[in-house]
């Protein structure tokens, strides 16, 4: 298994009020993200447990991308990984956005 | 607190239906219970996942695929527990089943909330299976001390894994059960009784035997569930109306009722080769006609020759 | 010990049971006075539609005379029968309506008592020695979920690393010691005192508490850390939330 934690310095919160939101499952091609907002508006934190080994620096430019383009500041997302594709990872980080960028 | 996405990436065409088969655990309950009625007990944020999982090199699920909490369904008290089939084939672990047994023992305490099972497994989870089979033991008596305190314990079966192993015990031990066409109820999956006794018994490709055996339709003809639906959350939520507004108890004379029915069943079809043989035993002119039916015409056929459970009438 | 030492040991006044086709019912003369009530799986067979309906017709006549005697469930079985017929049969209602007898009869006032001294394993496992509220195993005995060759092929792992990770965890592999440390088997009796009395201990046991208390031992006894905190966090949630 390999556990990566990924900060970053954000400029736009996520909008809304909620505080959690799931999005997916944990199966094989697929992942589920838990997002919480648990953090200062300009902080945003990944945490990634998957048992698919070797891919940190994938992991690393699919996050470090979907947060260059999207307000998640405040955001704690965590994935559990089921050996999902870089596109699904991208789906779901931004389903997982929306869905918590509501109001409660 | 409500943390329940519609959307996990099951594109629904636009005006389109939402079916059971397709959809998550969560989507299921969102579509089945009042809307935003749900509190989850022990949700994913509370990160009580599988301690098993990781010496397997396994990835585990933050609510480790089952889903407990309390709702509303029509203006009414329910608690709620879904299983997510695609995580780990929907099977029972540690944890996961620990959360079904606590909501079941806190229905018998309660006395007045009815509880529905959202089922969707291929029985123990072989990586912590003591632990899975324990589970299933004492959610097993504990389903069956709630309804002996006169709680409900609805069953609704319908997605991908099905309601095998122990789940399909568990569920015969519920007040009541619907299947869809998709369900599938039984102990031994096709692939076990293929790899246990050879091709002959059973071959575990042929997708036609396997439904007309342990299907929904199947299942609902013979007595083994009390409400045929289609699948969709829809018709679930009409079923899971019904069967609450139904009187169930259970009993001595419930159990003595039972035991004879069982009994007759084997008496009228132990000798049939076939669900082919037993149908047409209870009546259907053209048997093999019966799979392929819709749902109107399959409901309007077997209606009339049904056998029925005794302890959900 | 054979089956016809264990029924001596646990019955050494003399008893009434049918033995036949691998399965076993009938009543017994209590040391104390009076019956105990014996339904059981012989001979290591596997459990399907004909036998579990055959145990609970038992089980329910026991129930219907109302003078609560104990329920003593002798296991020696494989796993659920697996066969088509089983399956279109509705093994599962068969199965669980076999428990659910047992349980009932806890309900009103029976003790039920497991004896596992075989085998047993999965659905025949469930519907009969983890349907009576205590089970107590001889040594020798051999309860298994599934057989480890049959996790390999599932799991897709090999033989030896199962092994090896067995003996760091009980929580998946076969045998008495795993069964015993997750919280089935609650007592090991020893075969060189008299049954009779480690039964009556048992039966006494049971009337001191009320409800299932598998996952505090598997608690207690190390084998399962989990469930019980889990199901009592739940149950609080879900009695508070009124």
């Amino acid at each position: 298994m390999e556990h990566m934690t990924y900060h970053y310095a954000v400029d736009k919160r996520a909008t809304g009020t909620r505080l959690l939101a799931i999005v997916g499952v944990v199966a094989s091609g697929n992942l589920e993200v838990l997002v919480e907002r648990v953090l200062a508006d300009k902080d945003c934190e990944v945490v990634v447990n998957t048992a698919v080994s070797g891919f940190g620096d994938v992991w690393e430019a699919v996050v470090g991308d979907f947060i260059e383009r999207t307000s998640a500041g405040g955001l704690r997302m965590s994935i559990n990984d089921g050996g999902a594709r870089p596109d699904m990872v991208s789906l779901r980080l931004a389903q997982a956005v929306a869905s918590i960028a509501e109001d409660a | 607190m409500n943390p329940i996405s519609q959307n996990d990436g099951h594109a629904q065409p636009a005006g389109a239906a939402v079916t059971w088969y397709e959809s998550s655990a969560r989507q299921r309950i969102d579509g089945l219970l009042d809307t935003g009625s749900f509190n989850e007990f022990l949700g994913p944020e509370q990160r009580e996942t599988s301690p098993h999982l990781a010496m397997f090199d396994l990835p585990e699920q933050f609510d480790d695929g089952m889903i407990v909490g309390r709702g509303q369904l029509d203006g009414k008290p329910v608690f709620v527990a879904a299983q997510e089939g695609r995580f780990m084939g929907g099977a029972f672990g540690e944890v996961h089943g620990a959360k079904l047994t606590g909501l079941l023992r806190a229905s018998r305490e309660t006395r007045s909330i009815p509880v529905l099972i959202l089922f969707d497994t291929g029985g123990v989870r072989l990586q912590e299976a003591n632990a899975g089979e324990l589970a299933i033991a004492e959610i097993m008596r504990a389903v069956y001390q709630a309804r002996l305190a006169g709680v409900p314990v609805i069953g609704l079966i319908g997605g991908r894994a099905g309601c095998f192993g122990g789940g399909g015990l568990i569920a015969a031990c519920c007040s009541a059960l619907a299947v869809s066409e998709q369900g599938r109820i039984g102990v031994s999956g096709p692939e076990v009784i293929e790899t246990n006794r050879g091709i002959e018994e059973f071959d575990s490709r042929d997708r036609a035997l396997i439904w007309r055996t342990m299907g929904g339709k199947h299942r609902w003809l013979s007595g083994g569930a009390d409400r045929f639906v289609d699948d969709s959350i829809e018709h679930f939520r009409a079923a899971a109306l019904d069967l609450l507004g139904t009187h169930s108890s259970t009993g001595l004379e419930v159990l003595q009722a039972e035991q004879s029915r069982l009994e007759r069943r084997i008496e009228r079809f132990g000798k049939c080769e076939d669900a082919l043989d037993i149908w047409r035993s209870m009546g259907v002119a053209t048997p093999s006609a019966l799979p392929e039916l819709d749902y109107s015409s399959f409901m309007a056929l077997g209606d009339p020759i049904r056998e029925t459970r005794d302890d959900a009438s | 010990m054979t089956l016809a030492e264990i029924l001596q040991s646990l019955f050494p006044q003399g008893h009434r049971l049918n033995l036949a086709n691998g399965l076993v019912y009938g009543c017994a003369t209590r040391a104390t006075g009076g019956s105990i009530q014996v339904i059981g799986v012989t001979n290591g067979v596997a459990l399907g539609v004909d036998d579990a309906v055959t145990l609970s017709h038992h089980v329910l006549d026991v129930v219907a005379r109302r003078e609560r005697e104990p329920i003593v469930v002798l296991v020696d079985s494989s796993s659920q029968r697996m066969s088509k017929r089983d399956e279109l049969l509705g093994l599962n209602e068969f199965l669980a309506h076999l428990a659910k007898c047992l349980i009932y009869a806890d309900s009103c006032g029976h003790p039920t008592v497991g004896v596992l001294y075989g085998n047993t394993a999965a659905g025949a496992f469930l519907a009969t020695a983890l349907a009576a509220r205590t089970l107590a195993a001889l040594p020798g005995a051999h309860p298994e979920v599934m057989d480890l060759p049959s996790i390999a092929r599932v799991t897709k792992l090999p033989m030896e690393v199962l092994e090896l990770k067995a003996k760091s965890n009980p929580v998946f592999a076969p045998g008495l010691e795993n069964l015993a440390q997750t919280g089935a088997v609650h007592e090991i009796w020893d075969p060189a005192i008299p049954l009779a009395g480690q039964l009556e201990s048992a039966i006494a046991a049971q009337a001191a508490h009320n409800g299932d208390i598998r996952d505090q031992l598997g608690l207690q006894r190390r084998g399962r850390l989990k469930a019980a905190d889990i199901s009592a966090r739940v149950y609080q949630l879900a009695t508070e939330a009124l």
